[in-house]
């Protein structure tokens, strides 16, 4: 994985020092509060509901060891023992005080992580497929091209001031993990008469106004890369709205001008844009893939694995959900689930990223990831080590086998700790987990995604979940919306709204009724909700929602 | 017709600590919403808001917020003062936990 040069730990560490000279021009009453709101922003400082919070960047959701022990250190040292990780591959320190704030940006550098344009109108963390480097269907490894984005798009002086934050997401697979298609660019690296280069889409986003991406460029050249996305920022930059923040993200800008419009501007700006690039970024490209060259995988046996999976049945429900399958032979992906029943989505504790750390250092090559459906990966575990590792995350309440299940719900931090929010979508996590656990049928239900968002935002991307929940406040009330059929993935769907908001305690009810409905359509075991709710459609759900509104029409 | 209005406290952050606070009715702050004034009229509220700026040295984002009077002084009316005067529902954290190690 990439490593800091020179150049990096003296921009980092200077760049630290002036916040660090901020924050005490804030204390000392040099800056009032308008002036370093935007300062403090940029360096991904929030003022939330109950203190401060630290957003810190997990670039395409990449870790090693050391810096996943940083984290813990932080979480330790200066939080209340835990972070959050969301689903932009970041972590939230969600209790930090103003003064710790530089110690803690510091600590980070030292490890090779930051926390610049995880917030405000800028170029924010590219993401990336969770299983990039590793997955068996991958083309190529996206995260080289994602930290050339990333170093392209840090500090660049043209994007400091975008009309609106930008979020740019790749992938190296033709099954889409990254949630391409919901992003303001999405990469997708192809193939094409042998060469290496780009599917580009442009105008996906979720929040007040969901839209799926659509295709600006069918291939884009490796080497036009850059060229080619500053291009885009360009005309985003001038034709995009600022005077109504609502309408300030590239996706309006694409629908109100139209693809082809945009396509014909982006093109003319590339041509302009091209000749200033004298090929010294494919040199860096080509230096910082040497830092992502896979590790040797050795041809692995798989008899302990096998035995293991044959004689207990807790590792098996573990191993039949959680891993997946890995480039190499005798090799898996394993995800630990941060989502215990029970639990908030995405937290862990300074001990468990510890035993996670050491996990990945004694057995995964020393390598981690973080997914946007806030999860920790093992990208590369030899199929041997797994009881070993399992037995360990067992101890730590890491080996809860329900990846893909309906209590691997994303959910945003809603009212609990953001000052946007407008209800909770935490507790309502909490609660569905709880309940389908008691139920003991989320193995049968099988792939059902649960996306919470307790705002119109949608940082829990509800729009794209199969079933997602949308929280409001309706006259001083929490109320929730439900929808049904969205899809994150290649075959990307914004759901359909079944009808009115649910109070806070019919909310688990309604899923309720909703899994119901679907166990008792369903052709088979085999048919997934998705797929008997795009059979079937809304009917069925609102029938078994409304069932008053149902009587009236009868 | 304006609505009528309904009586607030002041609330902001703490500068350094970025946890919540109100303004008193001797121009301080306090962590304890009980003991904020609760301002009752309209005209008055402005004045006070302005009062609570001048100290935007050390407090963030002041701002009114609905509020009724209680039997032990001003209590918060919307579901989101209620989270800010407690914590947050998924761990014993923020207010209630200080509360608690009083």
């Amino acid at each position: 994985m990439y490593k800091y040069n020179e150049f990096d730990e003296a921009f980092l560490a200077e760049r630290n020092a002036q916040f660090r000279a901020q924050v005490e021009r804030r204390i000392d009453g040099s800056l009032t509060e308008d002036e370093f709101k935007p300062l403090r922003l940029m360096n991904g400082v929030y003022l939330q509901l109950h203190a401060y919070m630290l957003r810190v960047a997990i670039p395409y959701g990449t870790l090693n060891s050391g810096q996943m022990r940083t984290l813990a250190l932080l979480a330790e040292k200066w939080d209340k023992g835990y972070g959050h990780f969301t689903t932009r591959q970041n972590i939230q320190y969600n209790w930090p005080k103003l003064r710790d704030i530089p110690d803690m940006l510091d600590a980070l550098g030292e490890a090779g992580l930051h926390a610049i344009q995880t917030s405000g109108n800028t170029i924010r963390n590219t993401t990336a497929d969770h299983f990039a480097g590793a997955a068996a269907d991958e083309l190529t490894d996206p995260r080289p091209y994602a930290e050339l984005i990333r170093q392209w798009s840090t500090d660049h002086p043209e994007f400091q001031f975008l009309g609106r934050k930008f979020k740019i997401a790749i992938t190296g697979s033709g099954a889409d993990r990254a949630v391409i298609k919901a992003h303001d660019v999405g990469l997708q690296v192809v193939e094409q008469d042998g060469k290496i280069g780009f599917k580009v889409i442009v105008g996906g986003g979720l929040g007040r106004t969901p839209m799926i991406g659509q295709v600006l460029r069918e291939f884009l050249p490796q080497a036009d890369l850059l060229p080619y996305l500053e291009a885009v920022l360009t005309v985003y930059n001038v034709l995009g709205r600022r005077d109504n923040k609502y309408k300030a993200r590239i996706k309006i800008t694409v629908s109100e001008n139209g693809i082809d419009t945009y396509r014909a501007m982006t093109e003319e700006a590339f041509l302009a844009i091209r000749g200033q690039y004298d090929g010294t970024d494919q040199e860096l490209l080509e230096e910082i893939k040497t830092h992502f060259q896979a590790p040797e995988f050795r041809s692995a046996p798989t008899d302990v694995f096998d035995a293991a999976y044959a004689s207990d049945p807790v590792f098996r429900a573990w191993a039949d959900t959680n891993l997946h399958a890995h480039r190499a032979e005798g090799h898996a992906i394993a995800t630990i689930s941060i989502k215990a029943h029970g639990q908030t989505p995405g937290d862990a504790t300074a001990e468990q990223m510890r035993v996670m750390a050491d996990l990945a250092e004694q057995y995964a090559y020393d390598e981690l990831r973080i997914s946007h459906q806030q999860n920790v990966i093992l990208p590369h575990v030899r199929k041997n080590d797994l009881p070993a590792i399992h037995a360990t995350l067992k101890a730590h309440g890491l080996a809860t086998a329900n990846i893909g299940l309906i209590s691997d719900i994303i959910a945003c931090p809603g009212m609990d700790y953001c000052a946007l929010a407008t209800a909770r979508s935490i507790p309502v996590a909490q609660e569905i987990a709880t309940r389908f656990d008691e139920l003991k049928m989320e193995h049968d239900i099988g792939h059902l995604q649960i996306k919470i968002s307790g705002c119109i935002n949608a940082c829990g991307h509800h729009h794209v979940g199969h079933i997602g929940i949308l929280g409001l406040d309706r006259a001083g009330v929490e109320n929730y919306q439900i929808t049904l059929g969205g899809d994150a993935t290649e075959t990307a769907a914004i759901g359909t709204r079944t009808g009115p908001g649910f109070a806070y305690d019919e909310i688990v009810p309604a899923v309720e009724r909703i899994v119901d409905v679907y166990m008792a359509r369903r052709d088979s075991a085999e048919e997934t909700f998705l797929e008997t709710y795009r059979r079937i459609g809304m009917e069925p759900f609102k029938a078994a929602l409304y069932p008053e509104a149902q009587k009236k029409v009868a | 017709m304006a609505r009528a209005f309904t009586p607030k406290v002041i609330t902001a952050n703490d500068l350094l600590e970025g946890d919540v606070i109100y303004f008193t009715a001797e121009g301080s702050w306090t962590r304890n919403m009980a003991e904020a004034e609760l301002i009752t009229d309209e005209a008055e509220a402005q004045l006070r808001l302005l009062e609570a700026e001048k100290q935007n040295i050390k407090i963030v984002g002041a701002y009114l917020a609905d509020a009724k009077a209680g039997p032990n002084g001003p209590e918060p009316t919307h579901f989101r003062e209620e989270f800010r005067r407690t914590g947050p529902s998924n761990y014993f954290h923020g207010k209630q936990e200080a509360e608690a190690n009083v």
